[in-house]
């Protein structure tokens, strides 16, 4: 694995390890990564850097769904020109094209159900090419990002062993 | 007085590492860096497979040298390193690499055998030469060789004479690998002397930068070697007890006969888990590798910067900094004011004194705490 597909596993990892950090585990000195990280990011390849955050764990509403779209196509419409449609809304947190059933699977977040099934029903569905969505509200949340959210963080080995 | 041990066993002394694992028990503030196993779980499908087994109720005892499967998917995997064993006669599954080590030395070691060992080395391996009626003699590998084995070593120590040689590369407790031409010297020494091997390869499948060579792929050393290798590292699954050996026919052949008599059978369970991790693990493996190789530059960076000296170790889990003088005194004082558990050099071998075994295999969190601790600890010195 060549330095910069070893940094993008390492930030696919942890994105918020010191830079000084990354070089040590990279054995390279603290320029070649603040290079790298400038290339990946002005390359398009790293988009962004966020926390995966367990909402649950905070006191205050927020409703997340999943919400399948079937299309219909035309001569002037294709994937492309509906997707970045649907994009533009901050409410839509994901949006993918893919294979099966449906056509586009999103994700949808909002203060409360009534919230997000009012931007379902007036923003998405309307569209002129979009011919049916179903609608999954997130009831629980147990992996993200690779994350388990149920791993107790315990360690049963000997404290010391030969 | 009832129940008195024998000679050989009363001979042999307690492990200098319990000392320190009661130490540490004592308190709960401790990072440790003392651990000489994976701190990742084993991968799930094996773990699942293993489950799946014990829900089908297989549950008995398997062949005495290993489930075929197993023995074909264990064949097929050693070609990595330029092995070539038959599974029906030169594969022998055994609880543990272990076991393997044991029977080994049972089976070749004749009373009054002189032994070669490297040193400093893992902590069983003198007591299962004295277990097994040898002799062990000491060859000393330093920090200037990088705590490589050479012929020179060798013969300082007089192994010429010697009938076996146990090694143990990638090491434990240094990290030292050995390179291919490092291999060959040796093989050539111990064609010329007619020293058999066993080789210890446990940690073969953690080496960084560049591959793990096996002795018994070298030149006239096929018929004289016996390679040991396992799960318990590669794959995290050292709670399974799964490990093997390889070796010719009727090698393999006279280790089975007191496999079958002590040991029966490898246990069932991790059986069926090796087979899984075999046929579908092998992403993991690279993904724990590639996670200890980030470690280990880690902390040998940051001993550098606190000026502790260190070889470049490239394989197992291990570093071995130079901490000089008393690695006792050192490693005891690090733990009562720092909370950091290491184990003193000394513990595996005279060779081992003034340095420190550093074991990575724990999170990057822990590691940098325990860097972060240690370098306040070398300031303060």
């Amino acid at each position: 694995m060549d330095t910069k597909r070893e940094l993008l596993a390492l930030l696919s990892t942890d994105a918020r390890e010191s830079t000084d950090d990354i070089a040590r585990q990279l054995g390279v000195d603290t320029e070649t990564v603040e290079e790298l990280l400038d290339e990946l990011e002005a390359e398009g390849t790293v988009r962004g850097y966020q926390a995966v955050v367990d909402w649950d764990n905070i006191d205050e509403q927020r409703v997340a769904a999943f919400v399948e779209l079937n299309v219909e196509l035309d001569r002037e419409t294709g994937y492309e020109e509906i997707a970045d449609r649907i994009a533009r809304f901050s409410e839509v947190q994901s949006l993918r094209l893919v294979s099966g059933d449906y056509d586009f699977a999103i994700e949808v977040t909002g203060d409360s159900m009534q919230d997000v099934s009012r931007f379902i029903s007036n923003q998405i569905a309307p569209i002129p090419e979009i011919t049916q969505t179903v609608t999954h509200f997130i009831m629980q949340t147990y992996k993200e990002a690779g994350i388990d959210f149920g791993d107790r963080d315990g360690d049963d080995r000997l404290s010391v062993s030969p | 007085m009832t129940l008195q041990p024998n000679d050989r066993v009363a001979g042999v002394p307690e492990s200098g590492i319990r000392k320190f694992f009661e130490l540490a028990e004592e308190r709960d503030d401790v990072i440790s860096l003392g651990v000489g196993e994976p701190d990742f779980s084993t991968p799930w499908a094996a773990r699942s497979a293993a489950i799946h087994s014990l829900e089908e109720g297989r549950t008995s005892y398997t062949s005495n040298r290993g489930i075929a499967d197993l023995r074909e998917l264990i064949s097929d995997y050693s070609r990595r390193w330029d092995h070539d064993y038959d599974p029906d006669t030169e594969v022998l599954v055994t609880t543990g690499a272990s076991e393997a080590v044991d029977l080994a030395l049972r089976t070749f070691v004749s009373p009054g055998d002189t032994v070669a060992i490297h040193e400093p080395n893992y902590i069983s391996y003198r007591p299962g030469i004295e277990f097994a009626g040898g002799e062990p003699l000491g060859v000393t590998t330093t920090a200037v060789d990088d705590f490589v084995l050479t012929p020179e070593a060798l013969r300082a120590a007089g192994a010429e004479d010697a009938d076996l040689l146990v090694l143990c590369y990638p090491n434990n407790p240094t990290g030292a690998v050995m390179s291919e031409s490092e291999i060959r010297a040796v093989a050539e020494f111990c064609v010329d002397n007619a020293v058999d091997v066993i080789a210890d390869e446990i940690y073969a499948a953690l080496t960084y930068d560049g591959d793990h060579t096996s002795i018994a792929s070298m030149p006239g050393m096929r018929e004289r070697t016996i390679v040991i290798n396992g799960f318990s590292k590669a794959y995290a699954m050292t709670g399974l007890r799964l490990g093997y050996a390889l070796g010719p026919a009727a090698a393999i052949e006279s280790m089975n006969r007191v496999h079958q008599y002590t040991m029966l059978s490898a246990p069932t369970t991790a059986q069926y888990a090796a087979i899984e991790a075999l046929r579908s693990c092998g992403d993991a493996v690279t993904e724990m590798a590639t996670e200890y190789n980030r470690r280990r530059r880690f902390v040998l960076s940051r001993f550098e910067e606190m000026g502790l000296d260190c070889f470049t170790s490239r394989g197992a889990f291990y570093a071995f900094p130079e901490c000089g003088g008393d690695d006792e005194a050192f490693a005891e004082e690090l733990l009562e004011e720092e909370g950091v558990a290491v184990v003193p050099g000394s513990v595996f071998g005279e060779s081992g004194e003034g340095h420190l075994r550093v074991s990575y295999a724990t999170s990057m969190r822990e590691l940098k705490t325990a860097m972060n601790r240690l370098e306040a600890f070398c300031r303060d010195r």
